[in-house]
């Protein structure tokens, strides 16, 4: 099984789970949280890569993680997000700390 | 075409998912597109959600979740016997939260209404709440040889 979570440098990577609902969101930002505090982390990217369904908890993980980085210059990043997944960012106003990074799209 | 189903379940986070696969299932036969889906798996999503956290905050309960299709028309409501919501409108509003601690943005109500056509919210403090939602969908003239 691949692991969830890789530290680059001082971005910490985080391959979000296939459904981010508040079921999910507990244990997934406790952990973030973990290497947030022990890490040398300033900046997040959310690898949507797997995911396929997110509600409001998930936007609640995207703004908590950048809220606790925020502070020291930190930024936040979506990458991999399918057109769901992006609409959920659009509506709900995260563009306004997350940056999309739209990839070279092989849809 | 007309279609019910009633569902009660525990008010505990995996019945959210539970939730979200059950009226993926009941709208199938309106052939909706994936967006359409996706919409109506996350209203269920928040309203389900909103139960279990704010409405039982980890007390025991039920939620009940009760649609009906009528032709294109699909009409879900989903109830709790919870706290209830003292200030409806305010509650409604986006980015109200009463609950900031636990990581919640106050987006639910705003993603139930922006995904779906219309959102009533009823609510009685100590008694529990009722949301209605309701969304219309393009009818398929069903085939001659089907009943
Ligand atoms: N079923 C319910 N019972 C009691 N209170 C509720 C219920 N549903 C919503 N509320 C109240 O309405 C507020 C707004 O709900 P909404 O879903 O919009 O945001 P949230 O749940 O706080 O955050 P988010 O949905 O973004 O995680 C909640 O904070 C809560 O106080
Ligand atoms: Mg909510």
């Amino acid at each position: 099984m691949e692991e969830r979570f890789h530290i680059i440098e001082n971005y910490l990577m985080i391959r979000m789970p296939e459904e981010i609902d508040h079921h999910q969101a507990a244990a997934l930002s406790r952990e973030a949280d973990q290497y947030i505090l022990q890490g040398p982390v300033k900046h997040i990217v959310f690898d949507f890569e797997d995911t396929r369904f997110m509600d409001s908890s998930g936007v609640g993980v995207v703004i908590g993680r950048y809220k606790k980085i925020a502070c020291f210059g930190g930024k936040v990043y979506a990458v991999n997000a399918d057109r769901q997944i992006q609409r959920i960012i659009r509506v709900s106003g995260l563009k306004k700390v997350l940056n999309v990074v739209e990839e070279d799209t092989d849809v | 075409m007309y279609n019910e189903i009633k569902l009660e379940f525990d008010a505990i986070s995996v019945n959210e998912a539970f939730a979200r696969v059950a009226i993926a299932a009941f709208i199938t036969p309106l052939n909706p597109t994936l967006e359409e889906v996706a919409d109506v798996k996350t209203a269920v999503s928040e309203a389900v959600t909103n139960a279990v956290i704010h409405g039982y905050d980890g007390r025991k309960g039920k939620v009940r979740m009760h649609c009906i299709l009528e032709d294109g028309l699909l009409h879900i409501e989903v109830s709790d016997q919870g706290k209830g919501i003292e200030n409806v409108e305010q509650a409604m509003e986006p980015l109200f939260t009463t609950r900031p601690e636990l990581d919640r943005s106050g987006m639910g109500f705003s993603f139930m209404e922006a995904f779906m056509d219309s959102l009533e919210v009823e609510s009685v403090p100590e008694k529990g709440t009722v949301v209605r939602m309701k969304k219309k969908f393009a009818v398929i003239q069903p085939q001659a040889d089907e009943e």
